[in-house]
């Protein structure tokens, strides 16, 4: 099939975007949508022009490098990241428009790659469980019942993305911190720094920019692990509970 | 001498001096005991540069912080949670023995050894055997969601091919959930300001001065400056090299640059030409496609795997009536069946292939069929075991696997070379340690199912903050200043091979080049090899890498994100360390592991070993690019687990 690609360029931080208008041919059905944007940059080098720069690294849908909003959506329409989505979801002469993740926490590094460092200076502010290396106990001194374990996974699975920002009209991060709190803090290992945890990986968020949330649900609707919303909702319980613990 | 194919010469014998002698079972804690210490008030004063932040690098760092040392530490990604352990699916293996099916540590000790087809060192293993208890104990500590049972306890299951129950797993994600453990313990030691890290960050050389690792230069990677870090001790756990094929599982940014510029300032690289092959892969859809996605092994306990009998037969495989199926694992491997081990699988699929009875696009896919386990257990059984499995491969193929068969192929996966290192996971460069995939000491020539996320998290959070001290104890480190004519060399070198590259101005995508590279390595050095494959390949790699600095197009500036100058300096790197691969392979004269040298093989074409000539580690010494290098030998004893023929028929 044959597209036409609207694509964010934009040098760097501090120079000015703007879309700008490629044709991409004989794009088949079974390439992924990076892969349809490596042909393009092929194709760019050997005409001399800068190919676009984007963040990619697994192509298996786990690391979370991957990440751009198309046609308006976070991943595409598909609920799943960038790479694993497929050109068979598209149509000859579409016009596909290609933008970086826009949030303000979020800064643009060039064209659709953006600095995503807030995420992971809001896990430094207490997304962990203090166990230095060496001197844990047998593992099964601790036993955790089933269903404990099974939410504590499925929050794990958050890959990082970022898409829950993107896709929120405020700019929120409440489902990914929520989700990293909802993991350690259902476990048994996780309680001594529950409220700790939650206060300060909350404060830390509000720092970095990031807007607050007001259910509007775009964000679990685009998570591609399935992070459901009401993890947000758990995470303001947890946060209630470690206030008035700390008599806040 | 220097231009005549696959010529090399043979130094002195390689010995690793730090193994301590005796019983195995009480090697590691004779080390640790005769190791010196840093006393934790001077550990502040020393500084350790760790390069990458995987299962290996992470737990290191974040354990090396914990002790008090002052790391610094790097990885290319944009944050070190996204390094490519993340992708590992499957499981770690512990002798934790919790199922009580007489599992023990000498037991894990003897399935690696042979495993690994006597290409390991015993001590080594031992030691991971022994280390891989507590690594399962820190994981749970730190809130890694491993599965469960009713009751509360772990619960485990058995994997690539071993009889017992020792793999614990967080359902197909295991990877990611210890690596996000690491990951962690890493951020909290951020914060506390025991680590300065440097994410999108590259390293580009090693600094070497009076004849021990001092530090490194590294590009980062979105201003394009070039700096130098310089420090007491440097740690590589960038991860292995199977990305030289250009298709690989790996990420599309794994590469060899740390450990080959560290070889090319003396680091010996052991073994470069064992590569593990993986069965089970989804095929190729065409001349686009950039990376091969693995799909698990737990499929071929279902599955069965066929082709048609008959050459280019282009049917529907539902309009294959039976009698026209060659089911030919189950034919040839009667008591093994579908469950063979990896690189028999990998081989017999190649053949069936290269015979002209490969199904799919290109005629490079076998079938792995679930029709009978849906027959016998039902679809939602099936979908139960595989349901996850099933939708990923819909997703990237758009066929649904519980009405046509799935397509499989094997793929590169892990590399079990690296650069050479002794039981302290130092390597020939005092001071420079090497762990994880990035060096070669644990798996021989194969590698077994959930064992490689066990050998990068023992290196990190058990050996390697052990033996390091010894290292760091010993001291006698002047400070090292920055305008050190080394320094400056290097940093010269480094920007000089950037600027060549941006010269160059040619006709040809960094991209093309890889793609050629990639093929031509895996039609040569992949699973199966002869002299004479791989005499032609050594012809035409350095005709290649000649083209490369001719042809290549770089766009953009060294000033800037230029993710194509990233692309070039790596695959410049492999282009070299593409020769070495493929002059070891021509120096093994046996098979061995996954490698099947084809004149080397049994009277019913399995893969036979030559423990009589090549039982050794070969680490080559690097004299100069395209130049001959230097062969050592380490010869390898086996005191414990005897080396016996691997049959499967």
């Amino acid at each position: 099939m044959n597209l036409t690609l609207r694509i964010w360029r934009q040098p760097n931080a501090d120079a000015e975007g703007q879309m700008v208008t490629y044709q991409v041919a004989d794009v088949s059905g079974d390439m992924s949508f990076l892969e349809m944007l490596d042909i393009l940059n092929e194709d760019l080098i050997l005409r001399g022009e800068e190919p676009v720069a984007f963040d990619h690294d697994c192509r298996e849908g786990i690391c979370g490098a991957c990440g751009m909003v198309i046609n308006g959506q976070a991943h595409g329409p598909e609920r799943t990241t960038t790479c694993q989505l497929h050109m068979r979801h598209f149509s000859d002469g579409d016009v596909i428009d290609i933008e970086p993740w826009r949030a303000g926490a979020f800064p643009v590094v060039k064209d659709l790659v953006v600095d995503r460092s807030a995420f992971d200076r809001i896990i430094q502010a207490g997304g962990y469980i203090t166990a230095p290396t060496g001197t844990a106990p047998d593992a099964h001194a601790v036993p955790v019942p089933k269903p404990d374990a099974d939410s504590a996974f499925e929050n794990a699975t958050c890959i990082g993305c970022g898409a829950c920002v993107a896709a929120c009209p405020n700019g929120s991060a409440m489902l990914f911190t929520s989700a990293k709190i909802n993991h350690l803090n259902v476990l048994p290992q996780g309680q001594p720094e529950r409220e700790s945890r939650v206060l300060n990986m909350i404060t830390t968020m509000d720092e970095a920019g990031f807007g607050g949330c007001t259910n509007t649900g775009e964000c679990a609707a685009a998570c591609p692990k399935g992070i459901p919303l009401v993890s947000i909702a758990k995470m303001n319980r947890e946060f209630l509970r470690a206030t008035r613990k700390a008599g806040r | 001498m220097s231009n005549t194919v696959g010529s090399y010469t043979v130094g002195d014998d390689i010995v690793d001096t730090k193994a301590p002698s005796g019983p195995v079972e009480d090697r590691w804690d004779k080390r640790r005991f005769g190791a010196k210490l840093v006393n934790p008030a001077n550990r502040r004063k020393h500084r350790v540069i760790v390069v990458g932040t995987g299962l290996a690098g992470g737990s290191a760092g974040a354990t090396l912080a914990e002790q008090g040392y002052h790391v610094i530490q790097f990885c290319y990604q944009d944050s070190p949670r996204r390094a490519h352990s993340v992708a590992a699916q499957g499981g770690i293996n512990a002798a934790k023995n919790y199922r009580n099916d007489g599992d023990s540590i000498y037991r894990l000790f003897y399935d690696t050894v042979k495993g690994g087809d006597f290409r390991s060192r015993e001590s080594n293993v031992y030691r991971l055997a022994q280390v891989s208890v507590e690594i399962i104990d820190q994981c749970v500590a730190q809130g890694v969601p491993f599965a469960r049972e009713y009751g509360g306890l772990l619960d485990n299951r058995s994997f690539g091919g071993v009889q017992v129950s020792r793999t614990f797993y967080a359902r197909g994600q295991t990877g990611q959930q210890l690596l996000l453990g690491a990951y962690q313990a890493l951020e909290r030691q951020i914060d506390a300001g025991n680590i300065e890290m440097h994410p999108r960050t590259e390293m580009l050389d090693l600094i070497v001065v009076d004849g021990r690792a001092r530090g490194i230069v590294a590009r980062d990677l979105i201003t394009g400056e070039i700096s130098t870090y310089l420090a007491d001790a440097v740690v590589l756990a960038s991860g292995g090299y199977g990305n030289t094929f250009y298709l690989s599982t790996n990420a599309k940014g794994s590469n060899a640059t740390a450990i080959w510029r560290a070889h090319k300032r003396g680091a010996h690289f052991a073994n470069p030409c064992y590569t593990q092959i993986h069965p089970t892969c989804i095929p190729r859809s065409g001349e686009h496609q950039s990376k091969l996605t693995l799909m698990s092994e737990s499929l071929r306990n279902d599955g069965r795997i066929w082709v048609p009998k008959k050459k280019g037969d282009t049917r529907p495989p539902d309009q294959i009536p039976e009698d026209e199926r060659d089911y030919y694992l189950e034919r040839v491997y009667p008591s093994y069946g579908n469950l063979v081990p990896r690189d028999v699988a990998s081989r017999a699929a190649k053949n069936v292939c290269d015979e002209g009875r490969g199904v799919g696009p290109g005629g490079l896919g076998v079938y792995l069929d679930f029709a009978d386990a849906i027959k016998r257990m039902g679809r939602d059984k099936v979908a139960e075991k595989y349901g996850n499995l099933f939708e990923m491969y819909e997703r990237i193929t758009a066929e649904d696997p519980y009405q046509v068969p799935m397509r499989i192929y094997p793929a590169i996966h892990y590399t079990m070379g690296g650069l050479w290192v002794d039981y302290d996971l130092q390597s020939t460069i005092p001071g420079m340690f090497v762990i994880g995939e990035a060096n070669f000491s644990d798996h021989g020539a194969n590698r077994l199912g959930a064992s490689a996320l066990m050998q990068g998290l023992a290196d990190g959070y058990f050996v390697l903050p052990a033996t390091i001290n010894d290292y760091l104890a010993r001291g006698g480190f002047d400070p090292v200043s920055p305008d050190d004519p080394v320094v400056t060399a290097t940093v010269g070198e480094v920007q000089d091979r950037i600027k060549r590259l941006l010269a160059v101005d040619g006709d040809r995508t960094v991209d093309s080049f890889h793609r050629e590279l990639g093929m031509l390595v895996w039609d040569e050095c992949g699973m199966s090899r002869n002299a004479e494959g791989l005499r032609r390949a050594l012809k035409r790699i350095p005709e290649l890498r000649e083209e490369f600095w001719q042809r290549v197009k770089v766009p953009g500036t060294g000033f800037e994100l230029n993710q194509s100058l990233e692309k070039a300096n790596r695959v410049a790197d492999f282009l070299e360390l593409a020769e070495l691969m493929c002059l070891d392979a021509l120096h093994r004269e046996e098979s061995c592991g996954g490698h099947f040298r084809e004149e080397s093989q049994t009277d019913d074409g399995e893969a036979k070993r030559d423990d009589e000539r090549f039982g050794y580690v070969a680490a080559w010494e690097y004299t100069g690019v395209g130049e001959p290098p230097v062969l050592h030998k380490e010869n390898l004893d086996f005191e414990y687990v005897h080396p016996t023929l691997r049959s499967y028929a």
